[in-house]
């Protein structure tokens, strides 16, 4: 089973062929093929699974070298580890019910087909990214992925500002995959090697020095910070919704943003080897995910609320593997949980947020705006889709039992040991909890504000719905699998099998709670009693308010500080570019036009002087000799006769040659003379010559 | 010897200056018999007074007869054409061999 596990890829590969090429112009046939490839690649991602757990999470290496040298060494190939499993069946279910939504969701649109073939591409390129066994590869899979990312943002290119949001997703993401770059170039010259194992090897055995290891370690976390929308190049991520909601739950909350988590998770061994680079990853990972919560509260847009809260909950996961590579740095055999805590996290994250984007689609789609101040009391008319969102509210919150308190809860047990880590995380926890309730009660309780779009509101269909309920399903029990006090349960799974020293901790889980609990209590008080104003509220924290509601200004200050100075230059450049360098162009081309000149006179009056010099000669030559060529045979044998008697002559005494010679020009002149002086006779009879 | 070759020298000078001379293209022929019996008189005088045991020099003049025969005929077949085209066998006015 696991050997043809490459195939597990190949089905929507073969799903996005099929419909660019052949069933583009039957809309409905297309979404069938690309529903039906990503179902059989879910079978098969669960039978991978069940064989992984069979083997007891024996990582299972399959490769074929691709370019073979000593000082490089290429191959394509997949390596499969509890890990790559989980993300299998991740990306599986989270696109398959992404694919079987858009049905509802994308229906009419008239671009159905293409859709759906991006959808396909897609999960190809992420199942990719997640089986690849070295950094070559997985290179390849992340900037395909990253192509559909931004094909499917810009999906809705009509729109202005839907093709500015994909242009500003791929510029963005493409600086940090330029570090990713960086690194893969200093593991190739340093390792000499890409793929995972080898490399690992390489940094266990201290084979490579420590600064370079660092510089790699920061480099590779760079392509993360991209991918992932880390702080500072996180302003991508919620521009990035401008793209179908559906597409928001696929890529940019459920598995592509988790493919730099993903990333610092494989590499993990790096950041393990240096502690500056764990250091590293892990205060990014902090800033982003304060700043995103922070940002979260005050925003207005249901699916930007969500994008916020994507970065933070990335943030976290982000901010957990980092913790783990400096425990682990400092302390080899320290008891960390900050690995598992972020794959789990990943994992549980994947469900509720794509249960969320797909809730807020559903909203969306009855409503047919964003804005939460337009919408309100949507629960009467929108059961299922309410008691969905309110579920995965619930779970990102970190509410007993549901799965984001498993993982969560292991989050807060990583920062153990890093004060300041944890008082963060308990805070970002807080304000998670918040701005998802203020979102809830906004949108589904209290009064309509919008009378005209409450009245139009009307439950998803079907096709809708039900991926809603599957997704609140694995909210609810996803989680389950790393309950802390499983022996064999996710963390030993994804620890390779080997066993995993796991307490749970009870005060770590009141307190979590307890927090998550007065979050959604104050949402509660400002936004359904109404006992505490929020325009009050905003009014006293002015400038925090301001602050966070203007997104901290980021966009602004690249403006400012990166695009408005690129322009700048951009403007000197192109005039240094217009004037200077095309100047110079032109001054070339001016002497190259008169060298030219020199050279065509040359040729017109030296080089074809002489061929035609020579040729003149000829005709003057024979314009003077024709003459001789009487056309009189008898001339001819007079020349003959003249010439093998100077020939006799000549043998027989030379002096008396040059007589002869003398004597036969003395009669040709006096002939010539004579003809001068008596025109020759007239000619009788016909002549022939002319 | 002497008195064989001057007289093949004038009949052979006698046959070039009729060949050179002459108009009429029979003329022509005939003045080139002349040239050829000239050096048939040459052939058979050299074969009689140098090599006189060998019979070289009389059968290459039977050869040269034999040539000239043929050559006449060719030639007269020639000029019977040329007559036919121009009207008349004055090789002075056949002179498109020229430029």
């Amino acid at each position: 089973m696991l050997e043809k596990a490459f195939l597990i890829p190949l089905y929507p590969l073969f799903a996005f062929l099929v419909i660019v090429f052949f069933t583009r112009w039957k809309e409905k046939l297309s979404a069938y093929i690309s529903i039906a490839m990503i179902l059989t690649a879910f079978v098969h991602a669960v039978a991978v699974l069940f064989a992984m757990i069979g083997r007891h999470g024996v990582p299972f290496e399959l490769s074929i070298p691709f370019i073979t040298h000593p000082a490089m060494k290429l191959e394509i190939g997949m390596w499969i580890d509890p890990l790559t499993a989980v993300m299998f069946l991740v990306v599986a279910i989270v696109s398959g019910c992404v694919q079987i939504y858009s049905w509802g969701y994308m229906h009419g649109d008239p671009r159905w087909s293409r859709y759906y073939s991006y959808l396909s591409l897609f999960t190809f390129s992420m199942m990719g990214l997640v089986i690849a066994n070295n950094f070559f590869m997985i290179f390849i899979f992340w900037e395909l992925v990253g192509l559909t990312s931004y094909l499917l943002i810009g999906f809705w290119f009509e729109k202005k500002s839907a093709s500015d949001a994909g242009k500003k997703a791929f510029i963005t993401t493409r600086i940090g995959d330029l570090g990713f770059i960086v690194g893969l170039l200093l593991l190739m010259t340093y390792a000499g090697t890409l793929n995972y194992q080898e490399v690992f090897a390489k940094v266990s055995a201290g084979a490579i020095p420590m600064g370079i290891l660092a510089a790699t370690g920061i480099f590779v976390f760079c392509g993360a910070v991209g991918k992932s929308a880390q702080f500072p190049l996180h302003v991508w991520l919620p521009d990035a919704m401008e793209g179908p909601t559906p597409v928001s739950a696929l890529i940019h909350a459920a598995t592509m943003v988790a493919a730099g988590v993903y990333l610092v998770a494989r590499v993990m061994t790096l950041y393990v080897g240096s502690e500056t680079a764990a250091m590293v990853v892990a205060v990014i990972g902090l800033i982003t995910s304060f700043l995103a919560a922070s940002t979260a509260l005050t925003q207005n847009d249901i699916k930007r609320v969500l994008a916020y809260s994507t970065v933070s909950q990335l943030g976290y996961m982000i901010m957990a593997l980092g913790l783990y590579g400096v425990d682990m740095a400092r302390d080899p055999h320290a008891h960390s949980v900050g690995y598992y805590a972020g794959t789990f996290h990943l994992m549980t994250h994947a469900f509720f947020k794509a249960l969320l984007f797909l809730g807020a689609g559903s909203v969306i789609h009855a409503v047919h705006t964003n804005e939460i101040t337009e919408m309100g009391g949507l629960s009467k008319k929108m059961k299922i889709t309410t008691l969905t969102f309110f579920i995965a509210s619930l779970s990102i919150a970190g509410i007993f039992p549901l799965s984001g308190f498993w993982s969560k809860d292991e989050i807060v047990a990583a920062t153990s040991g890093h004060p300041i880590f944890m008082f963060f995380t308990l805070l970002i926890a807080f304000m998670t909890a918040f701005y998802m309730f203020r979102l809830c009660f906004l949108t589904f309780t209290g009064k309509p504000r919008d009378q005209h779009r409450y009245e139009h509101a009307h439950e998803s269909p079907y096709s809708m719905t039900v991926p809603l309920m599957i997704l609140a399903f694995l909210s609810v029990f996803a989680g389950w699998v790393g309950l802390p006090w499983l022996h064999h349960g996710f963390s030993s799974f994804v620890y390779h099998g080997e066993h995993m020293e796991h307490h749970p901790s009870y005060i770590l889980m009141v307190v979590s709670t307890i927090v998550a609990l007065s979050g959604i209590g104050l949402a509660y008080l400002i936004y359904y009693k109404k006992k505490i104003s929020a325009d009050a509220l905003a009014e006293k924290f002015g400038f925090l308010y301001k602050l966070s509601y203007n997104k901290f200004y980021f966009d602004e200050i690249y403006d400012a500080l990166i695009i408005k100075p690129l322009l700048g230059f951009t403007k000197v450049m192109w005039w240094f570019d217009g004037n200077i360098i095309d100047g110079l162009v032109n001054l070339t081309a001016w002497f190259t036009i008169k060298w030219a000149d020199v050279k065509m006179w040359f040729d017109k009056w030296i080089i074809d002087g002489t061929v035609n010099g020579l040729g003149y000669i000829c005709m003057a030559g024979a314009w003077i000799l024709k003459y001789i060529q009487t056309g009189t045979v008898q001339f001819y044998t007079l020349i003959i006769m003249a010439a093998a008697t100077g020939l006799v002559i000549y043998r027989v005494t030379p002096e008396g040659f040059f007589y002869y010679l003398a004597g036969i020009i003395l009669v040709a002149f006096a002939r010539l003379l004579a003809k001068i002086v008596r025109p020759a006779r007239a000619k009788t009879g016909s002549n022939i010559e002319g | 010897m002497f008195q064989y070759l001057a007289l093949a020298a004038v009949l052979f000078a006698i046959g070039m200056f009729g060949v050179l001379t002459r108009r009429n293209a029979i003329g022509i022929l005939m003045s080139l018999e002349l040239m050829f019996n000239a050096v048939n008189i040459n052939l058979v005088a050299f074969n009689k007074y140098i090599r006189p045991d060998e019979l070289t020099g009389q059968i290459f003049a039977l050869f040269v007869v034999v040539v000239a025969a043929a050559e006449a005929v060719v030639g007269l077949a020639i000029v019977l054409l040329l007559y036919r085209n121009w009207k008349g066998i004055d090789v002075d006015r056949i002179n498109i061999m020229k430029w």
